[in-house]
């Protein structure tokens, strides 16, 4: 019920703020030469010639119907041209979102355990690097050094084919996953160093080694656990990040995922698409904190029980 | 833009230092000598990608350069001179008024789909520009025709309201089509030497050679259209190989990049996109004429040139580029002169200057020009205030509601002179004189005719400083050095590609 709110008052706030911004989609249509007649004809044709309130109701009631509607510009299904797209983004969203994960958590354990060591703080310093940097400038670089140079990987594109061709498909997203992978992982890095570092200063854990355990099986048995809690609900929050973050990755390396059909339609104003577009990305957003959600419950019991203690 | 010059630098440091590179290189170039020969496919990098497949309904310049001649005929084609040669029109016959025209189509002409080639897919191909539906740009030209007859499959007949000597020249935008096809925003049947094989979406489009063309087959195994939106990601896949060919550059400083490396050829050659300062001719002080000239003369265009194409590009002293018929030179009309500005100024009242506003485009090159103009102008006492606005914005703002007072625009078409001979057009000039002389010259009964009042025009407009023409863009095509045969003009966003070829 709170997920179909969240997504109607989303979807009202962008119907309203898209039609804020000056211009109108029929321009995407015409070019210079064109007469005013033909202006008015592609303004019809789109409904920019409409009542912004029965715009509002089209908008609602197609909505309310399932129908993301038909681009303005490309004149194609919206939905369609977006489980295209998806089939791009949510591998790439994924693929880096895992390979941050190997990369962080670990270092992340080691930096905050090992703090007193030249590489545990080594790994401090470098993550904090990487959250310094912006993604497009680690994108830029990657391309330079593997693409350019290495001749290893494409520096952008996706094949025509598609996942028909799943090599070269990997391929292509190999250097996006890397860049998004280094930034992500940077900042989940800090996160996860100093949820250990809680874990460690801990009396519990303390108190675990007094009764006998050794520091790696206290940490392992009592810390894992405990330090999970705070970075599974900071991991949903970066998954979300990612995706909606994609983006700018996405322009560097000109795959055609969601973001770069977001953008496109941003510049022509072709309103079906924006709207298709965010709302998706809405809807994403609120089902991984949804699930994070339901995955803290799952590791930690007394979250659980509060939460019914609550009557929620 | 910081980023691309440092990626460049990176990119010199890290050749020279690397060097077991060289054995990648050299595998990752044996790979693409296997692509050679009469069945290679044709990587070409464009930053166009058609925002539909339909160029009657908004597709865009992109479809253009992917579609024009290689997947759609007409009867008539531009070609990369300049030139209007018949394609479909086997032969033609003008009545000695000048208002039937007799075409004869080609025999033996198949769609891709297999359906022969009718008279009757011509009046529907001719009829769809003309819709009130239809977003063509071209469509006003289209406008002198009354009727479109088909006494027979292969014979079409075009009866004009008035002479229009430009009609074998219109009718070369016009795409035939089957008119038995029920869609063609996302596919496509034509005559074409290419059939559209696949449309990636923010990706790529795909044409294979048609197998039933009735022509000479193309001298390549088909033709990848990739799609870029940003010149620095499409300058990288030219230098790794993934394409072989940009048809237009628009980044004046990747051509370092690929200037004087043996691995490319940089060609440059004509085109027709001018760079304008357009004023509101309407609105005071532009209402003057004398304030016109004297902005003309403030501005050092050869320096604005230099300092955003380099060496590259040409100037021009009116709307018309070398490859219109009607084309002088016309630089020698209010040359840079700042001293002769401010008298001019002075003349006109304006002693102290004035100050406007510029709608700039915000994307390149308007904000470095309009930056170049600020600083000029400045030096007559002449204020700038720079409005960024989106491209979108300008057709609302500056294309439709002529709410503005002067605006930076890239102007694109081959023979737009004619915009001049309209005084609703956005730049609202209006001299009786150059009407009169752009309508007639349509209704010439001779081509001498025509090209004779079209350059008095021109000559006027100079005179006039209609407008404020900063420069005509360099068309600069950048390949690899294996491949040859390519259009270089790219006249009206057209790349023809059934002539390239790829060596080993």
């Amino acid at each position: 019920m709170i997920l179909v709110l969240s997504l109607a008052i989303a979807a009202a706030v962008l119907f309203v703020l898209l039609r804020l911004l000056p211009g109108d989609p029929a321009n995407a249509l015409v070019s210079v030469g064109a007469d005013p007649e033909q202006i008015a004809a592609a303004r019809r044709q789109v409904g920019s010639d409409l009542p912004l309130v029965q715009q509002f109701f089209q908008f609602v009631s197609s909505l309310a119907r399932f129908d993301l509607g038909t681009s303005f510009v490309s004149r194609t299904s919206v939905a369609a041209d977006i489980a295209d797209r998806l089939t791009v983004t949510v591998p790439l969203t994924l693929m880096a979102f895992a390979l941050a994960v190997v990369i962080s958590v670990p270092l992340g354990i080691i930096a905050a355990v090992k703090a007193d060591r030249w590489y545990g703080a080594a790994i401090s310093v470098v993550s904090q690097l990487g959250i310094a940097v912006p993604v497009f400038w680690v994108g830029i670089l990657l391309v330079a050094l593997f693409a350019v140079n290495l001749r290893i990987f494409p520096s952008g594109g996706f094949p025509a084919s598609g996942w028909a061709d799943p090599a070269a498909a990997l391929r292509a997203l190999a250097l996006p996953t890397l860049t998004i992978a280094i930034v992500m992982g940077a900042s989940m890095l800090r996160y996860v160093r100093s949820a250990t570092q809680d874990v460690v200063d801990s009396d519990y854990l303390r108190t675990a080694r007094a009764l006998g355990s050794g520091f790696a099986e206290a940490l392992a048995r009592h810390g894992l656990r405990n330090g999970a809690v705070p970075v599974i609900s900071i991991l949903g929050i970066e998954l979300a990040t990612t995706f909606l973050g994609a983006v700018v990755v996405e322009r560097v390396f000109t795959l055609p995922g969601l973001g770069s059909m977001l953008l496109l339609g941003i510049e022509q104003r072709d309103y079906p698409n924006v709207q298709g577009v965010l709302l998706v990305t809405t809807l994403v957003v609120l089902v991984v904190g949804f699930l994070t959600d339901i995955i803290q419950r799952l590791v930690d019991p007394r979250l659980r029980y509060s939460r019914r203690g609550d009557g929620k | 833009m910081p980023y691309i010059t440092a990626v460049s630098r990176l990119h010199h440091a890290l050749t020279g230092a690397v060097a077991v590179l060289a054995v990648s290189a050299a595998m990752a170039s044996s790979a693409a000598a296997q692509q050679a020969g009469p069945d290679a496919i044709i990587n070409i990098g464009s930053l166009y990608e058609p925002q539909n497949l339909d160029n009657t309904a908004g597709a865009g310049q992109g479809v253009s350069e992917a579609f024009n001649g290689n997947v759609y005929e007409a009867l008539f084609r531009l070609a990369d001179s300049g030139e209007v040669e018949p394609v479909l029109s086997e032969s033609y016959e003008a009545s000695e008024d000048g208002l039937t025209y007799t075409f004869k189509l080609r025999e033996g002409v198949t769609f891709h789909s297999g359906d022969p080639l009718t008279a009757a897919d011509v009046k529907f191909s001719i009829e769809r520009v003309m819709a009130p539906e239809s977003k063509s740009s071209r469509r006003n030209s289209l406008s002198t025709i009354a009727n479109i007859e088909t006494p027979d499959d292969k014979t079409v007949v075009i009866t004009l309201k008035q002479r229009s000597i430009s009609l074998p020249y219109n009718l070369s935008y016009v795409w035939i089509v089957n008119d038995a096809a029920k869609e063609l925003t996302s596919s496509a049947d034509g005559t074409g030497p290419y059939r559209l094989e696949n449309w990636r979406r923010g990706t790529s489009l795909t044409l294979t050679p048609s197998d039933n063309y009735w022509g000479e087959a193309p001298r390549n195994g088909g033709v990848v259209f990739t799609y870029f939106t940003e010149a620095t990601a499409q300058n990288n896949a030219l230098l790794t190989g993934a394409i072989d060919i940009i048809p237009s550059v628009q980044s004046p400083d990747s051509l370092a990049m690929f200037e004087g490396n043996p691995q490319f050829t940089v060609t440059e050659g004509v085109s027709t996109t001018k760079e304008l300062l357009a004023y509101n001719d309407r609105v005071e002080p532009f209402s003057n004429v004398k304030v016109r000239k004297a902005l003309a003369r403030a501005i050092d265009k050869k320096r604005l040139l230099a300092s955003i194409w380099g060496e590259h590009g040409t100037l021009i002293g009116s709307f018309v580029p070398p490859t219109d018929p009607w084309y002088v030179d016309l630089t020698g009309v209010d040359a840079y002169d700042p001293d002769s500005a401010r008298q001019l100024l002075e003349e006109a009242g304006l002693k102290d200057g004035f100050s406007f506003s510029l709608d700039t485009p915000n994307y390149d090159p308007h904000p470095l020009v309009a930056q170049f103009i600020q600083n000029e102008l400045g030096k007559i006492g002449v204020k700038v205030d720079i409005n960024l606005i989106t491209s979108n914005e300008w057709y609302t703002k500056i294309y439709q509601a002529q709410d503005f007072q002067a605006t930076l625009q890239e102007h694109v078409n081959h023979r737009d002179i004619v915009f001049y001979g309209n005084p609703n057009f956005y730049w609202g000039y209006d001299n009786p004189q150059v009407v009169e002389l752009i309508a007639s010259a349509e209704a010439s009964a001779t081509v001498d005719e025509q090209v004779e009042k079209l350059t008095e025009a021109n000559k006027i407009i100079a005179e006039d400083a209609a407008s404020n023409w900063l420069y005509l863009y360099p068309q600069i095509v950048v390949s690899s050095a294996k491949v040859s045969g390519y259009p270089v003009n790219g006249l009206n966003s057209q790349f023809f590609a059934y002539t390239i070829e790829k060596s080993r």
